[in-house]
């Protein structure tokens, strides 16, 4: 039987272009940029132009992309090291309870350290609320952090009115956008935010790069300090290598998005209508319409989602149960728990994340397997 | 073209690259999914922590895998003081760091801690004594590096070690960036509770190193997320950079034992020919790290030189890459001869074991007809 891989929201396999992008950074020029010398000056050139890529990508300037080792450090520089520069103008965050763990984290170090954290809820549907945001605002916010689109529902948070509602107030606004990267297009004047994190990853590049988009008159305090690096917002020998693999990762993404997109939406559709069509007990977990194409969470209440992953891994697809950040193993979900007070249904649940190399008749034949699977348990 | 800048970074070795894309291209799975391709990742990941771990005869659990030294670095200094702010507020380390030392500490004076930089003697080194002295009932870690990555010295991390013994309440930290691979160091039996490693030092890749943390011993981390690297630092794993990480690692340490009288050999040649060259001064100690050899020329801008060598095709470096946008006169330099001219004028050669007997031949020619050539024009 043909293995499926539906779990591109905890990681991509990476596109063999990237790969081949990155081999000449590793073989020729594996200079160190900062070295002054012809090795040091190419390695410096590649840099600059995938800074300027990236920069193009997500709609900001050129020296407001700092380059890290992923997208939790990007989330953990934006969270802590904006609050921790900026203290002396309030003592008071704003997040979600359905962030991500990079996010969620840095906020509870944060209050561990005197910070006062609100912790938004979400509706049924995980999304936070405009009037919530605008209600928990004080004249002491620094920070306002919600992420563009969760890991495990996909469900797609209203930024640009946060970030328009934002501008007329000192706090600045943060947006964990991983799981929209490559899919969405992203420009952070259009969406209001001064900081956008984003991972490599999960776009088709490789493990061990993100970054962090910031405005460049924040003052942001580093995790990482030694060196003129990024800067001076992160220090350390720049990893040429895996950043040339996120620029070709972004540029193979800009020419492909929009077919992505719609490839994505039908085959969210098409798995969507074979599981309602079936003979099985299901709910869908997070927004119908404001949502990513590439998420889909459902539970099949009475079927406890160990066995159905283990099932379904006998039958060659790999899907998730939660965020793989918290599996490993299986713990209940935040983010599931802040939409629901049945913790059955949150136990139940199941997440299919679509990506490159996915096709319809794959998808046919996921929802072939899983409804095979859920039928025989949920008997 | 010949490059003799490999304390800046390195090339890496054919075969870590092979071993990247290979991993990239077969495991594509996230170490956290609990799928097979989850677990498949994850299994490799350990296996390279248990290949990491038995070339340096420590525990696996004792290797936590990082974007690179100044990560290693910072995560160490920072996550050991804020551990164990209540026990005690004083730091000691030395005046000639690396920055990715030196300025976690400086971040670390303006959070309430104290920090003794301790003087180093007229070689580089720090001495036992020093360290001694400085002891306090409230100092709660040492930091040291182990080869200087300017003047290539050797500290005495061993005898430091045995002198930390007896203090159990001090742990005790070594930047070992420059040294692994060049000059030896037992992680265990040299009372070492902390050690930095980076991959693209010793021809692994750039953004992968790893920190050595004794068994039994808590940080606070750097990164807060996920559980991954046994719940010391969050993020999604780079597994084939770990992975090409053990392989650099073990062909490195092969080449140590088999090449590093080779390297010496080069060593000794391009200081005695420096040394015969008027105007200049070798900066660096017989009893150094075989792979730097560090001169300056008072006089000359060392940018001049630099370029001079590069339009020959060989490639050196003024002061440490990470500084060299700087012109201001190396602080290592300066703190080991306090002598500003010296400290302004320096160069270094470092070496890596592929590095031929021609290669030095040629710099060594290149050295004798550029530097008079250069300061003859300074002087008119
Ligand atoms: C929404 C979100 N934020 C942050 C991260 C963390 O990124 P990384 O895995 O690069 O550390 C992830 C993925 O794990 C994610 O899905
Ligand atoms: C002694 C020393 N420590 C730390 C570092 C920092 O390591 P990395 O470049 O991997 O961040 C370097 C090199 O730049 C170094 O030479």
């Amino acid at each position: 039987m043909k293995n499926i891989y539906v779990d591109h929201a905890a990681t991509t396999p990476v596109h063999p272009e990237v790969i081949e992008a990155m081999i000449p950074y590793m073989n020729e020029v594996y200079g160190n940029p900062s070295s002054i010398h012809t090795f040091g000056r190419k390695a410096r050139r590649g840099l600059d132009e995938a800074r300027e890529v990236l920069a193009r990508a997500l709609g900001c300037q050129y020296e407001e992309i700092t380059f890290t080792s992923g997208g939790t450090e990007a989330d953990n520089l934006a969270v802590i090291g904006y609050a921790m520069a900026n203290r002396e103008n309030g003592n008071h965050l704003i997040t979600t309870q359905v962030e991500h763990h990079g996010v969620l984290h840095a906020f509870e170090f944060l209050e561990k350290n005197g910070f006062d954290v609100t912790y938004l809820p979400v509706n049924a549907d995980g999304i936070v609320s405009v009037k919530d945001v605008e209600n928990a605002l004080t004249e002491n916010t620094i920070l306002v952090s919600i992420m563009y689109a969760n890991n495990e529902t996909g469900a797609v948070q209203p930024i640009q009115e946060i970030g328009a509602f934002l501008s007329e107030h000192q706090a600045v606004f943060h947006s964990d956008a991983v799981q929209a990267f490559g899919i969405e297009r992203l420009d952070m004047n259009e969406l209001n935010v001064d900081m956008l994190t984003v991972s490599s990853h999960k776009i088709n590049g490789p493990k061990g790069v993100g970054v962090l988009a910031a405005k460049k008159e924040l003052t942001i305090q580093p995790n990482l300090y030694g060196g003129e690096q990024e800067r001076k917002r992160r220090a350390g020998t720049e990893n040429i290598p895996g950043i040339i693999g996120l620029k070709k990762a972004v540029e193979l993404m800009e020419t492909t998005r929009n077919e992505k997109r719609a490839l994505y939406k039908s085959l969210r559709e098409t798995l969507l209508s074979r599981l309602q069509e079936a003979d099985v007990n299901m709910l869908v977990n997070g927004s119908h319409e404001q949502v990513m194409p590439h998420i889909l969470n459902v539970s099949f209440p009475g079927v406890n989602v160990e066995s159905l992953l283990t099932n379904l891994d006998l039958d060659g697809v790999a899907a998730s149960s939660g965020s793989a950040c918290t599996a490993g193993s299986i713990e209940p979900s935040h983010v599931l728990a802040a939409m629901f007070e049945d913790s059955n249904r949150s136990q139940s649940a199941l997440r299919f994340s679509f990506g490159y190399g996915n096709d319809l008749e794959q998808i046919e034949e996921v929802a072939k397997r899983t409804i095979k699977i859920v039928q025989r348990l949920q008997t | 073209m010949i490059y003799f800048d490999n304390s800046a970074t390195t090339q890496p070795y054919k075969d870590v690259v092979e071993t990247y894309t290979k991993v990239v291209q077969q495991y594509i799975g996230n170490p956290s999914s609990l799928h097979p391709l989850g677990r498949q990742a994850e299994r490799l990941i350990t296996q390279a922590r248990e290949a990491v771990s038995s070339l340096l005869g420590v525990k696996s659990k004792e290797i936590l895998f990082t974007s690179g030294g100044t990560e290693g670095n910072n995560l160490a200094i920072k996550g050991t003081a804020f551990r164990y702010r209540n026990r005690g507020r004083h730091l000691i380390t030395t005046k000639v760091e690396h920055p990715s030392v030196y300025e976690a500490f400086q971040y670390l004076e303006g959070q309430g801690f104290e920090v003794t930089y301790l003087p180093v003697d007229k070689t580089g080194a720090v001495s036992v004594q020093k360290v001694k002295e400085a002891l306090r009932e409230d100092t709660i870690l040492v930091s040291l590096i182990h080869v200087n990555n300017e003047l290539g010295t050797v500290n005495p991390i061993q005898e430091v070690g045995r002198l930390l013994a007896d203090y159990p309440k001090v742990l005790f930290h070594v930047d070992h960036v420059q040294g692994i691979g060049k000059v030896s160091l037992p992680f265990k039996g040299s009372g070492i509770d902390l050690c930095t490693v980076s991959g693209h030092k010793f021809h692994g890749l750039k953004g992968t190193g790893f920190l050595y943390l004794r068994e039994g011993i808590w940080i606070d981390p750097l990164l807060h997320g996920g559980s991954q690297e046994l719940r010391h630092r969050a993020g999604t794993e780079n597994i084939a950079g770990a992975v090409s990480l053990a392989k650099a690692l073990r062909l490195t340490l092969e080449n140590q034992q088999n090449k590093t009288e080779k390297i010496k050999q080069l060593q000794g040649m391009i200081v005695n020919a420096v040394r015969e060259i008027h105007g200049t001064h070798v900066n660096s100690m017989e009893d150094g790290a075989p792979h730097i050899i560090h001169f300056s020329v008072p006089g000359l801008k060392p940018e001049v030189l630099v370029q001079a060598l590069a339009e020959e095709g060989i490639y050196v470096s003024t002061k440490s890459a990470c500084s060299s946008k700087q012109s201001e006169p190396s602080r290592v330099l300066q703190e080991t001869f306090r002598d500003e001219e010296l400290a302004k004028s320096g160069i270094r050669v470092s070496l890596s074991y592929d590095n031929t007997e021609e290669e030095a031949n040629t710099l060594i020619t290149t050295l004798n007809r550029v530097i008079p050539e250069l300061l003859e024009v300074v002087n008119i």
